[in-house]
């Protein structure tokens, strides 16, 4: 049996981007700087996958700039506006439930002089926009704020926040990291008010090593990495064209069908929900409007002990408060989730692709698991 | 909550008896825009076209960005639909408004009354309504000649509407309503400019290039097709055509004076120009010269070039200077892609003099001296055209 729940980690490449990428590594394989035609061939199979992106969010291909990941991404916004713009304003606002790419970034800048003040959710475990803005002055250079939370599926308000914020202070530069809600949730980067979005190829069916950072005209971001000044002097090293198409190829399969797959994402969930409700002793994390792509629950067993169990079992979910390879990262904490449930967390994230029998059967052996595990 | 764009005419409400010919243009160069963004209603009144978004979740930001760039609009605002009362008009006011009200310090109320049927005039509708957001809103104050935020009531035929901001149109006349031109788009910054000047006055814009492989590359016409695609937000489609030049080039090298490279080839430009344009139907040519900037655009340059001219050139960019010209460049984002370095066909073989004060008889003597109209009609048969449509 091979049951993976575990999709807001990485996805499996869909057989489109394999394609693209074989096909660029095997035929496309030029450098797209290179004058010649295999250099330009390489240069227009990036363009093509950066205007299917482009077009994705309701940009322009120029918007859409090429990295290595939503972590390099994210370091770039961060840092990058902190360069440009961080002279005489010294203050970030972030929301407290940050990835591990941002937060740990913050945490970087603080060192180096800024301040950063992390809006948490209000006792009732909500993101309210008001604290966003209360939170911001005109010390502030930007904000930062994810839209889906890797951890819960929590969706914050971003869009309100960042409409509050432009007016008031039209000068901060708003920034989100939309990796869990690209291709999940219908958006557009003018709605959400957004000058910087990072974006993730692996986690949307695409390979891994490949991610966007989308900058809005007339936005200045100062280049962290120097070189050959690829993607306009941004980000300077030899574009990854098999990633890249790879990336786009999972945009063009995937973009069509976003509106459909949240229905049928969101009839997994409440089948699962309903199913899991009937064991004692778990509770939900996730909130009820939270995206139903990512599942959070605490079953009273520690996390490690159950993920093994189910491993066992050819089931794959992910420990719910790990960032990254079992260490407690603070989110749910602060979504007023206790240690205890915390410790016990569990993160069963879908996609469309997953069916209604292996859901049933993680159910079983969820069942099992917590009839017979100790601890 | 019912929340519209409103969209009003620029100069063509000055128009006459043909007034609607104009507004027809408009309505149709809206709605091909709006087409790729979901379902929207277009209804014309009062020189105004309302825009109604039928889906629910219509994009209005991007409505009005988009629309912003439509030639013959004064301006734009996204509105707030009431009925035709007081009453209605104070609660969507406090609704639609609350968070732009909320954190200003300053404001003013603005009516017009075109309704004339509406029982309170304009001064009064400012009045009350002014009254009630100074008791609803501690923070604000009334500033009637510098405003932070100027809160407009419209009472039109239907309905009424109320907006807080009002966005500067594209202005011009819808491109289509003066008929069609033919733009020559080299790659620089200057003629991408001069067409959209051009569109601005009502012009559809068709484009041709000439292309010079192996002197110049592939790279090069990518770039040109990307100013063409890029100026299709303000001109709408795109005919391009792409001339191979390399053999006229060559010709000219080895049969002219080196001096006159530059003026014969452009004459010869000129000439495939017009052929293509009267098959395409363009009345017209565009060109982005402007006196003096190099050699070839002195006054005695540009007279020997348009010697051989059987339509009206249109050169908007004539009395500006460079910084002018980057400026709208830049303000229609074809600034940068216009300086990447690729080179184009009017670099290749630069004489190393030029003349700057040619005469005409000594170019058409150094002209003649061989039969370019082969190599002419080779060209004009193995064009190449291409369309571009809006690029989102």
């Amino acid at each position: 049996m091979f049951i993976y729940l575990d999709n807001a980690s990485t996805t499996k490449p869909c057989a489109e981007a394999v394609q693209s990428a074989v096909a660029a590594m095997t035929e496309n394989f030029g450098n797209p700087s290179s004058l010649h035609r295999v250099g330009l061939d390489a240069q227009i199979a990036v363009d093509n996958a950066r205007k299917i992106i482009a077009d994705s969010i309701g940009a322009d291909s120029s918007n859409i700039f090429f990295t290595s990941g939503a972590t390099e991404s994210n370091n770039l916004a961060l840092r990058g506006i902190c360069s440009a713009y961080g002279r005489k304003r010294r203050k970030i606002v972030a929301s407290s439930v940050e990835h591990a790419s941002v937060e740990e970034t913050l945490s970087a800048l603080e060192k180096s002089g800024f301040e950063v003040v992390r809006v948490s959710p209000e006792s009732d475990g909500k993101f309210y926009s008001a604290d966003f803005l209360n939170a911001c002055d005109d010390n502030t250079v930007m904000i930062t704020m994810m839209y889906v939370n890797n951890e819960t599926g929590y969706i914050l308000p971003i869009k309100e926040t960042f409409q509050a914020v432009k007016r008031k202070y039209p000068d901060i530069i708003t920034h989100t990291d939309c990796v869990q809600a690209y291709m999940k949730i219908p958006f557009k980067a003018n709605a959400l008010n957004a000058d910087l979005i990072s974006l993730s190829g692996h986690k949307i069916h695409a390979v891994k090593g490949t991610g966007v950072l989308y900058i809005k005209k007339g936005v200045r971001v100062i280049p962290v990495m120097t070189g050959g000044k690829q993607e306009k002097g941004i980000r300077s090293g030899t574009e990854s064209v098999p990633l890249i198409c790879a990336f786009g190829s999972a945009v063009e399969k995937y973009n069509p069908t976003i509106k459909e797959r949240y229905q049928a994402v969101s009839a997994l969930k409440s089948r699962l929900l309903a199913n899991i409700s009937a064991i004692d002793g778990i509770s939900v994390n996730s909130a009820e409007d939270a995206s139903p792509y990512i599942i959070n629950i605490s079953m009273g067993k520690r996390s490690e002990i159950m993920l093994h169990f189910l491993e066992s079992k050819g089931i794959y979910v992910s420990s719910g408060s790990a960032c990254s390879k079992g260490q407690q990262s603070g989110v749910l904490s602060e979504f007023g989730v206790s240690d205890k449930n915390a410790d016990s967390a569990l993160r069963i994230s879908i996609t469309a692709e997953t069916t209604e029998s292996e859901l049933d059967e993680f159910v079983k052996i969820l069942r099992e698991g917590m009839a017979t595990l100790r601890g | 909550m019912k929340e519209i764009v409103l969209v009003k005419y620029g100069e063509m409400v000055l128009k006459g008896l043909n007034k609607r010919t104009f507004e027809d243009m408009l309505t149709k160069n809206i709605k091909r825009r709006l087409k790729s963004l979901g379902h929207f209603q277009l209804t014309s009144a009062q020189s105004t076209t309302y825009i109604t978004p039928l889906d629910e979740d219509a994009d209005l930001g991007e409505v009005v960005e988009r629309v912003g760039k439509i030639f013959g609009i004064a301006s734009l605002c996204r509105a707030c639909v009431c009925e035709k009362d007081f009453n209605d008009i104070k609660v969507k006011t406090i609704e639609y408004l609350d968070d732009i009200l909320r954190n200003a310090k300053t404001f003013k109320v603005n009516a017009k009354r075109s309704d004339k049927a509406f029982p309170m005039k304009s001064p009064e509708i400012c009045a009350e309504l002014g009254g009630i957001l100074l008791e609803n809103y501690p923070n604000l104050t009334v500033d009637v000649k510098n405003p932070e935020i100027t809160v407009t009531v419209e009472v039109r035929d239907t309905n009424a509407y109320v907006h807080a901001e009002n966005i500067k149109g594209a202005g011009g006349l819808p491109v289509g309503s003066s008929g069609k031109a033919l733009l020559l788009l080299s790659g620089g910054i200057d003629s991408p400019v001069a067409g959209y000047m051009m569109a601005k006055r009502g012009i559809r814009i068709s484009a041709i290039h000439y292309v010079s492989p192996p002197y110049t590359s592939d790279r090069a016409q990518l770039k040109v097709e990307e100013l063409c695609s890029k100026l299709t937000e303000y001109c709408g489609g795109i005919a391009f055509f792409c001339v191979p030049f390399t053999e006229i080039q060559e010709a000219i090298k080895d049969n002219c004076p080196e001096e006159y490279f530059t003026i014969i080839m452009r004459r010869l430009m000129m000439e495939i120009a017009q052929r293509i344009a009267e098959n395409d139907n363009d009345l017209a040519l565009i060109t982005g010269e402007s006196v003096g900037q190099v050699a070839s655009q002195t006054m005695a340059a540009i007279a020997c070039t348009d010697a051989v001219c059987r339509m009206p050139v249109f050169r908007p960019c004539i009395g500006m200077d460079k910084i002018e010209i980057i400026d709208i460049a830049r303000k229609i984002d074809t600034f940068e892609t216009s300086i990447e370095p690729y080179e184009d066909c009017c670099t290749v073989f630069t004489p190393q003099h030029p003349k700057v004060k040619p005469k005409l008889e000594n170019i058409e003597k150094a002209q003649a001296k061989f039969d370019f109209e082969p190599l002419i009609q080779k060209a004009v048969e193995n064009t190449v055209m291409k369309t571009f449509d809006y690029r989102k």
